[in-house]
């Protein structure tokens, strides 16, 4: 079924009857050319672009749970792209124009909103380190403008510009940066690549995945066995347990990132901000909730909840930086299941064992990269060569030490990003 | 999260800083690279459940505790002094 403001119109007219479910509910069948393990966000977004753009629709995506029930469902749904080191910017360059056409490609409202993105500046380094970050994201050919104190005054009143301590120098402002609603981009990936006859199989976890002499043959699940010619694991969160089925070990340690948000409240925050001098970002839901988030609890967990010292910080630095949110009640509190990279960057790569591919390390920028990392990994999966936008997310690169890419310039080791 | 010190007896995370799954005490011999290298810095068991840990208490008696911690409860089942190495 077509989606249409005139079909929405029909069916209101119609009692609502016609209504069908945006994809279907089918068992396994015992083989296919390529299953996808992962029904997440990245999974779904392959297995759309599998379909689409290269006819591969012999494909199924295995669940464990219900789609789009791990971290696309459990972020704080930004989109940009402000990176800075070649490998990535083009990456995320690649998605934010994949995004910009999402809704027409998919037919389905993932109510992405370009609202723009503020970051925010508190000294000359830091003004500094901005304005060349800037100019990095125009050489990529997206937009960066750089604010000053009046500047940002302008878009954004409400901050406390008397704050002594940090004070507010500017801001690099990305205006193609914004949000989208999260669960729809998941929904609507799943309804785009069923209605090209890919399988769509919940409640199906992989147990195994079988290897013959080096060559992958198919996997284990809860629902039986299921033969495959290439598997392609997409499982943030739980990547080093699923490839620990292939006797891999990943460079992944898993982490938790809490978000927050509030009650609803009348529009307040027309923007994605973040602050410079602490660890807070924030936005507004179109329901009216308050997003926001901090950094890392920094030990491993796959609690998918944190501990009370980051969520001070974060409180700590919304107070510092707007102080009118004070009186917002907090609704709900929760925590996603980061894969940590040692560089902070991603891996879409082949592994040493044929027909067994790899897409993890998302770190805590997985979300905005939904759209490029299935379409580059797709075009991985279907011809064997890494898409030209994603040609940098090697495997190797942490051995052989060749083109790490550290955007924080901390060093290519966990726990320093 | 509290961890109990073996010198300080149970004290807030916020005392502690982690360095990371406890692989840091089999530091690999010698400068060449290799693939011990690449398994020590890199290469993580990363499990979901029961794992040991480096943890400093720089803001208590300053010294590298190996914790035995569950990543899925965060449950801490026991500390010891790092100087003591594998056990």
């Amino acid at each position: 079924m077509r989606y249409s403001g005139l079909n929405v119109l029909w069916q209101g007219l119609t009692g609502n009857k016609g209504w069908r479910p945006a994809w279907r509910n089918p068992d396994p069948k015992p083989e296919y050319d390529i299953v996808i393990i992962g029904g997440g966000g990245h999974g779904l977004s392959t297995a759309h672009y599998l379909a689409a753009e290269h006819g591969l629709t012999n494909v199924a995506v295995l669940e464990k749970g219900y789609l789009g029930g791990g971290n696309v469902g459990r972020n704080t749904t930004i989109i940009r792209a402000n990176y800075s080191l070649p490998g990535n910017s083009e990456f995320y360059s690649h998605s934010l124009e994949l995004w910009e056409g999402l809704e027409q490609a998919l037919n389905y409202n993932v109510m992405h909103s370009q609202r723009g993105i503020i970051n925010l500046f508190h000294s000359d380094g830091q003004r500094d380190a901005f304005a060349r970050r800037g100019n990095a994201m125009i050489n990529q050919g997206d937009d960066a403008i750089l604010l000053d104190r009046e500047g940002v005054r302008k878009m954004l009143p409400y901050l406390d510009y008397e704050q002594a301590r940090f004070p507010i120098y500017g801001g690099l402002y990305h205006p193609r940066g914004g949000t989208a609603r999260h669960d729809a981009v998941a929904w609507g990936y799943a309804r785009g690549a069923d209605s090209r006859g890919v399988d769509l199989i919940q409640n199906c976890e992989v147990t195994g995945i079988d290897i013959e002499n080096g060559v992958v043959k198919g996997v284990q699940t809860s629902r039986g066995a299921i033969r495959a010619k290439k598997i392609g694991i997409v499982v943030a969160g739980r990547s080093s347990q699923v490839a620990a089925m292939a006797g891999m070990r990943l460079p992944i340690e898993s982490h938790v990132l809490q978000a927050f948000v509030t009650e609803g409240l009348k529009p307040t925050i027309d923007h994605v901000i973040s602050f410079g001098m602490g660890h807070f970002y924030i936005s507004q839901s179109d329901k009216g909730g308050l997003v926001f988030g901090g950094d890392l609890d920094f030990y491993p967990s796959y609690a998918a909840r944190g501990n009370l010292p980051m969520a001070e910080h974060v409180a700590e630095a919304g107070m510092t930086l707007m102080p009118m949110i004070g009186k917002a009640k907090t609704l709900r509190s929760w925590g996603g299941i980061m894969d940590m990279s040692p560089d902070g960057s991603p891996i879409i790569d082949r592994t040493h064992i044929e027909g067994l591919y790899l897409n993890c390390g998302w770190c805590y920028g997985g979300f905005k990269a939904v759209p490029a990392s299935g379409n580059c990994f797709a075009h991985l999966m279907a011809t064997d060569r890494p898409h030209e936008a994603a040609t940098g997310f090697r495997l190797d690169r942490f051995n052989t030490g060749h083109g790490l890419m550290d955007e924080e310039a901390t060093g290519a080791q966990h726990n320093l990003h | 999260m509290h961890i109990p010190c073996p010198h300080c007896g149970d004290r807030d995370q916020r005392e502690f800083s982690i360095r990371g799954h406890a692989v840091g005490l089999d530091r690999p011999e010698g400068e060449v690279w290799s693939d011990d290298w690449h398994n020590f810095i890199h290469l993580r068991e990363n499990p979901a459940g029961r794992t040991e840990e480096l943890w400093y208490h720089g803001g208590g008696c300053g010294a590298w505790l190996v914790v035995e911690r569950n990543t899925v409860t965060h449950k801490v089942y026991g500390t010891r002094l790092a100087s003591e190495g594998r056990t």
